[in-house]
């Protein structure tokens, strides 16, 4: 039974990976289960400078989610590369890294030092709800959001670079659109969704940051759709992402054309979800009498 | 709740449980350890939210996910110093099996809002230790604060030093830090965040020390008292 599925040059060997900011650098979740088994692992964004991030509360829960306002906090490139990097790298499984920045050298510095330390894939971060300048500003806005992708594929040489779009546009098809003409090698979505949540005791925010990023399955059938809109948009491969907690979550994001899927909340309320799900790929494929995996990429029936 | 694992919890640590088995609530929730049998595992709990409206409905025999022991509990008092624990409310949960292993040797604190809210008073006053109550509308022990308690025991007591062990709602627990600072004590205090995932991972639940943010879940959820920017 083959798994593996292609997202530009990289061969996954199954199409779950971990989405950024949910799995850490891997080593909280290595005492749950084997990292080996992944299809890959997306590293929590990294900037130039450590970040120290925002204020508590950063998460609240609301109905079949939850909202986040982490604000980015991450060890910094230095860090990254001495002490985390190494320890991913003793798994055999592909590494992508999400990177985030103010400005377009910064997003250019940080690509070629992860893309010289043989990183398997920059994960592009224009889509932070939660940080005051940069992230979602890229993101939102066509022009910089070209100028960047172009920038950060020109700079470097083997990695393959993801763009993670924002849901928060007018027009996803555009956007994925703008990626793929920029050179970006694959794009991944949805990161979270903008949103709000009040105490009503209080009338004050539940979160310090006011807003956050809303994600899990409260947000699935969203994502999905707009999954479901890219990849017809666009010829290179989509990595759906939002929401996705058990087997069939996945199946579906595989048959709306995503090539590959990342968990993130799901990790949290279950750190085995992502191998529950790559054994529950399995199982399908056998029920449906599946060679490979990639025979039901984009198979979403329209009537 | 019956329990397969062998790790043995220290009071302090806390589990992740599942709280029911729909969606909504989507994550397991922090319950302190409270008590622990050979083979059950068992959590005190103020009925306050979905999750634990919905614990309360479970009926035995049930299978949920629980997660544990994690974070780190309470140090062991250090030499020639006196335990003094100080807990507020449910924050009782948290104190109850370091009270339990201490005894005699500690002194305990327990304060609350009113006389129903004193819970498990008999059982703590079974364990031994100098006990002092007090509750905020005079219904059981002292009316006021623990910290009240707490400034005039530290001002009358020959028995000291003392070190701290608190728990309860953030107002009490600075409270006790500050006292703390003025008194140039060292203590330590459980800290309460809303969690995601609880082993670390998902950065939600940090909170501001002197050597910067730092996770409830992994470097606490007990911190050395001082150390904690409130």
């Amino acid at each position: 039974m083959d798994l593996s599925v292609n997202i530009g040059t990289l061969t996954l060997k199954n199409p779950v990976m971990t989405a950024s900011g949910t799995f850490g650098y891997g080593e909280e979740y290595a005492e749950f289960l084997d990292l080996n088994l992944l299809g890959g692992i997306v590293a929590k964004g990294i900037s130039r400078k450590p970040m120290e991030g925002n204020p508590a509360p950063r998460i609240c829960e609301t109905p079949c989610g939850m909202m986040n306002a982490i604000g980015l906090q991450n060890v910094g490139l230095k860090h990254f590369l001495a002490k985390k990097l190494p320890y991913l790298r003793q798994y055999d499984t592909k590494l992508i890294v999400n990177i985030l920045g103010n400005s377009i050298p910064e997003y250019v510095k940080l690509a070629q030092a992860l893309d010289q330390a043989g990183v398997d894939g920059i994960e592009l971060n224009v889509s932070c709800p939660n940080v005051k300048r940069g992230g979602i500003s890229f993101g939102t806005d066509r022009r910089s959001l070209a100028k960047l992708v172009s920038a950060v594929k020109v700079s470097v040489t083997s990695s393959v670079v993801i763009t993670k779009l924002s849901p928060n546009v007018s027009s996803i098809p555009d956007f994925a659109k703008i990626a793929e003409d920029a050179g970006s090698d694959a794009i991944s979505l949805i990161n979270t969704i903008p949103a709000l949540s009040i105490d009503t005791e209080t009338w004050r925010p539940k979160l310090a940051n006011v807003t956050g990023g809303l994600s899990g399955p409260a947000i699935k059938p969203i994502a999905l759709r707009m999954v479901w809109e890219a990849s017809r948009a666009v010829k290179i491969p989509v990595i759906g992402i939002g929401g996705i907690l058990n087997t069939s979550d996945a199946v579906e994001f595989l048959l709306a054309g995503a090539s590959a899927v990342q968990v993130g909340t799901g990790n949290f309320l279950n750190p085995h979800t992502t191998t529950e799900i790559i054994g529950g790929l399995s199982a399908y494929m056998e029920r449906k009498n599946l060679r490979t995996i990639r025979d039901i990429i984009g198979k979403f029936q329209v009537p | 709740m019956p329990l397969e694992s062998t790790i043995e919890p220290t009071p302090g640590q806390f589990y992740m449980v599942q709280t029911g088995s729909t969606l909504d609530p989507l994550l397991k929730r922090p319950f302190s350890y409270f008590r622990k049998t050979p083979e059950t595992i068992q959590f005190l709990y103020a009925v306050k939210g979905k999750g634990t409206v919905q614990m309360k409905a479970l009926k035995p025999g049930v299978e949920i996910q629980i997660i544990g022991p994690l974070g780190k509990g309470y140090p062991n008092p250090t030499r020639g110093h006196t335990p003094l624990l100080i807990a507020g409310g449910i924050g009782v949960a948290s104190l109850f099996p370091l009270a339990e292993r201490l005894r005699g040797k500690a002194c305990f604190i327990y304060g609350a809002q009113c006389r129903n809210d004193l819970i498990f008073l008999d059982q703590m006053e079974g364990l031994g230790c100098e006990l002092l109550t007090c509750t905020d509308d005079c219904s059981v022990g002292r009316g006021g604060k623990v910290t009240d308690i707490l400034s005039s025991l530290l001002d009358s007591s020959k028995s000291g030093p003392y070190v701290l062990y608190s728990c309860g709602p953030k107002p009490m627990l600075s409270a006790v830090a500050e006292i703390a600072a003025s008194r140039n004590m060292k203590g330590f205090a459980s800290l309460e965040e809303n969690m995601a995932c609880g082993f670390g991972a998902c950065m939600g639940c940090a909170v501001k020390t002197t050597r910067g943010y730092k996770r409830v879940c992994k470097e606490g959820p007990v911190f050395p008292i001082r150390e904690i920017v409130w």
